[in-house]
């Protein structure tokens, strides 16, 4: 009895060790995954060569990536710049500012944005968005615009990633010691300047990797932006610009990638290209975020 | 000096102005979504599977997808479940004394969480194709569970973290195995185990860039795990991208479908949550 108490307990250790072993190597089995079926394309150009031709022509085997970096750039910079602010200055009145009661009621409403699912944002994109583009904004600074463009783009993920920004930089602003902002407070300064001066300051890298990983999931949205941003594979001139991301272009042309040859080991390399840049952003922000937490338990 | 008042006065209004954009377009979209879904709302939608010229806007509803739906991120979430628990056992319960190693491993997690379901479909469909899958059930869902272990085992591994010590303690003071002590321990963690199980079926059913390429679509609801399964976030982007007004409109009242059971899961793991952290 007590034999058998201890091998189960032996056994369930090494099948947990197994199983943890194994879902942690993930990470390691996809990008190699996706690298090895991206050899072919590799083979047959340059990481160079992809990265920085506009030339996209599936059918004579030319792939150049330059257009869809430069969609991902744009939606994902119009993005943050518009997220950033508005969630700073959300996390700064909740947790500085906002009565107790009212925090209670702020809070579940941006985890509550944050379950709407990805496609959700896309259909509001085009109800509400393209519209709002394309009849009020549009107007006042180009001729024409369908609305279909980067700029919708950004703002459906802007709107996507205020919960991310909102919850971890409120996380960092709780953190920071009371005697700080006192002893500011105390010398004279009013809220604001203590505010801006003091607490902004203190937040600086928790705020920084809370912008990283926000970039990170701009990065790899796909099915919202696949609906708004118009699709169209050349380098965006200006907001109103339609622009075709990465990742819609993975899952736009997932029906043809196995008829036509070295299509599926570009859109691969596609994948692997996201995989890697938003592995690094990912990594950079939580180092960042773990040294904060650990000189915050100190 | 009043300058300094000005200033102060300037930025609490606009904190106050950036909260309601924030907070607010949440309601923003879920009223959009109601305003135009409700008037295509009819009970053929929940309860009829998609007619012929459904897709030219004659009759039938997306019963398909919603059952699809429905298999795909409960199957995921089994299995990601039965992946998941073990591995936040052992992190929390098996790792004393490494502290790096098994901080290491939560980092790890987190950066998972972070890979885009694109990834994971495009990663999926690399395994399909490896072992001569094609677009099915079996396959939506292997890619859907590799999405959600990550979500299952951070969720898991902070609801361990609040059980007091003392009572592994107790347990093992007793006499019992670490295994027998864990058992202990998910007896006394199963709202959080449901908060879990909601969450990762919350995300498994709203995301389309995994089943994108693994499930494939079918007007069927599928009867074997070979058959490709429609899902309701897909049928919603088909629908919207076609021409007719009828189709389009149904789409919209599919978005209010799926919008309405997200948040009906969203709501029920807050109030979990909630009740969790308060004891």
């Amino acid at each position: 009895m007590q034999k058998l108490r201890l091998l189960t307990d032996k056994l369930m250790s090494k099948l947990m060790l197994v199983f943890t072993i194994a879902s942690v190597s993930l990470v390691f089995i996809i990008g190699a995954g996706l690298y090895y079926k991206s050899i072919p394309v590799l083979q047959n150009s340059t990481w160079g060569k992809l990265l920085t031709s506009s030339i996209w022509k599936p059918l004579k085997g030319l792939f150049g990536f330059y257009p869809f970096i430069m969609g991902t750039l744009w939606v994902t910079a119009i993005a943050i710049i518009i997220a950033l602010p508005l969630c700073i200055l959300t996390s700064l009145y909740i947790v500085e500012y906002a009565h107790a009661r009212i925090r209670k009621i702020l809070i579940p409403f941006v985890n509550l944005l944050s379950g709407i699912p990805p496609v959700i944002f896309g259909v509001w994109g085009v109800l509400f968005i393209i519209p709002l583009i394309q009849d009020h904004i549009a107007p006042h600074f180009v001729e024409f615009s369908t609305g279909y463009s980067v700029l919708a783009g950004g703002i459906v993920l802007a709107v996507m990633i205020f919960p991310l920004i909102v919850s971890i930089v409120n996380e960092v602003l709780r953190t920071l010691p009371q005697e700080l902002k006192d002893a500011s407070l105390a010398l004279g300064a009013t809220k604001w300047e203590t505010i801006k001066k003091v607490i902004l300051r203190k937040a600086l890298p928790g705020i920084i990797a809370a912008t990283v990983l926000a970039i990170s999931r701009a990065f790899g949205e796909t099915i919202a932006v696949l609906m708004v941003c118009g699709n169209n594979a050349v380098v965006p001139h200006s907001v109103f610009d339609p622009g075709y991301p990465l990742p819609a272009l993975i899952a736009n042309n997932y029906g043809d990638m196995m008829s036509i040859p070295l299509y599926d080991s570009a859109l691969m390399f596609a994948a692997l290209l996201l995989f890697i840049i938003i592995l690094l952003f990912n990594i950079i922000s939580r180092v960042i975020l773990t040294r904060l937490e650990r000189r915050m338990a100190a | 000096m009043r300058l300094r008042k000005l200033e102060e006065l300037f930025f609490k209004f606009l904190m106050v102005l950036a909260t309601i954009v924030v907070s607010g377009s949440f309601f923003l979209i879920v009223g959009t979504v109601f305003y135009k879904g409700a008037p295509y709302m009819t009970w053929d939608m929940l309860t009829k599977t998609p007619g012929g010229g459904f897709y030219i806007g004659k009759e039938g509803g997306i019963l398909n997808a919603i059952i699809g739906s429905m298999y795909i991120a409960g199957g995921a979430t089994v299995l990601g479940l039965i992946i998941s628990i073990p591995v936040a056992i052992y992190i929390n319960m098996y790792m004393d004394g490494k502290k790096f190693l098994s901080n290491t491993l939560r980092m790890v997690f987190d950066v998972l969480f972070g890979i885009p379901s694109i990834v994971y479909g495009a990663f999926g469909f690399l395994i399909m194709v490896y072992f001569g899958l094609r677009a099915s059930l079996l396959g939506g869902i292997i890619a859907v569970t590799l999405l959600v272990i990550p979500i299952l085992v951070r969720t898991l591994d902070e609801v361990i973290r609040t059980v007091p010590l003392e009572l592994r303690d107790a347990a093992l003071s007793l006499g019992s195995t670490r295994w027998e002590t864990a058992k202990v321990v998910l007896r006394a963690i199963k709202p959080g185990i449901i908060t879990a199980i909601l969450l990762s079926f919350g995300r498994a059913i709203g995301d389309v860039a995994a089943v994108l390429f693994t499930a494939g679509f079918s007007d069927n609801i599928p009867t074997s795990l070979h058959e490709p399964a429609a899902t309701l976030p897909l049928a919603i982007f088909f629908q919207l991208g076609s021409p007719v007004e009828e189709v389009q409109g149904r789409g919209y009242a599919s978005a209010l479908i799926l919008t309405i059971v997200v948040l009906i899961i969203t709501l029920l793991s807050e109030l979990l949550l909630k009740k969790l952290y308060k004891k």
